[in-house]
């Protein structure tokens, strides 16, 4: 089963990059973001269980604090570029383009 | 039979997933969106299951179905993005074709490594009544700093998040 599970979590991250690559909506592209991180919290629980040891879990739980530290976060400045664009559309967030 | 059975659910589960997230980047409301993730998810917390994480998955399906989607959600409504507008969000031509050539790159990548004979299941999680124990004992004795590094980690965030979210002095 382990062979699987990779599988399964390497499709979805590739998803999760596709979809940061082909959105606009920044909430989206974020929600992108925290699919590949839980694409790779199946890699890590999936190793865990090849090697027998609950190692890969505990660091499971470190990537989901992370997740959600970067959700706050990311979630506040989407807030604050919302109420000066009043868009989160990244088409208008243009400012460091050449 | 067990081991069908096992096997069955573990593609079923498996199969849902994508599904589920392909429907998640192809959806143009943000909230579908979301709540197509919240079911990725779930499928995630059984594969999870499946695999010995028992505690994990618990914490997969209260931390990231129950709290970092409700904070999307919340998000999504309090920006009022709801509502479809007209113009779709996918990005035009040019990102669609860098997209599907990173994805066939990795694709390619998946399938040379998909050759790969793995090993076979080096050792058992025996103790299936007790959980927690496993997770627990190395979080607090090995990996106690690392831990305690995630306590200010969240604080920072914490922070961080209502300083950004605040509104300025100037625009009131």
């Amino acid at each position: 089963m382990i062979a699987e599970a990779l599988f399964f979590s390497a499709v979805l991250f590739i998803i999760g990059v596709a979809g940061v690559l082909i959105r606009r909506n920044a909430i989206i592209i974020f929600m992108c973001v925290e699919l590949m991180l839980n694409a790779v919290n199946l890699s890590f629980i999936a190793l865990a269980r090849l090697h027998g040891s609950t190692t890969g879990q505990v660091f499971v739980l470190f990537v989901m604090t992370v997740a959600a530290a970067e959700a706050a976060v990311g979630l506040a400045i989407v807030i604050s570029i919302f109420r000066h664009h009043k868009s989160v559309d990244l088409r208008n967030i243009n400012l460091l383009k050449g | 039979m067990n081991t069908l059975v096992y096997t069955f659910h573990f593609y079923l589960f498996g199969l849902i997933a994508i599904a589920s997230a392909l429907a998640f980047v192809t959806r143009k409301s943000a909230v579908a969106a979301a709540l197509w993730l919240v079911n990725t998810m779930f499928c995630l917390s059984a594969l999870f299951v499946m695999l010995d994480a028992q505690f994990i998955a618990a914490v997969q399906v209260l931390v990231y179905a129950g709290a970092i989607m409700v904070v999307f959600l919340f998000v999504v409504m309090l920006l009022n993005l709801g509502q479809l507008s007209d113009v779709t969000d996918i990005r035009g031509l040019g990102s669609k074709l860098t997209a599907g050539f990173v994805g066939l790159v990795m694709l390619a990548e998946l399938f040379a490594l998909s050759r790969l004979k793995f090993p076979r299941l080096m050792g058992a999680m025996t103790d299936h009544a007790n959980v927690v124990n496993p997770v627990s004992a190395p979080l607090f004795h090995e990996y106690l700093l690392p831990f305690e590094v995630t306590s200010v980690v969240l604080l920072v965030a914490v922070i961080g998040a209502v300083v950004l979210a605040k509104r300025g002095p100037r625009s009131q």
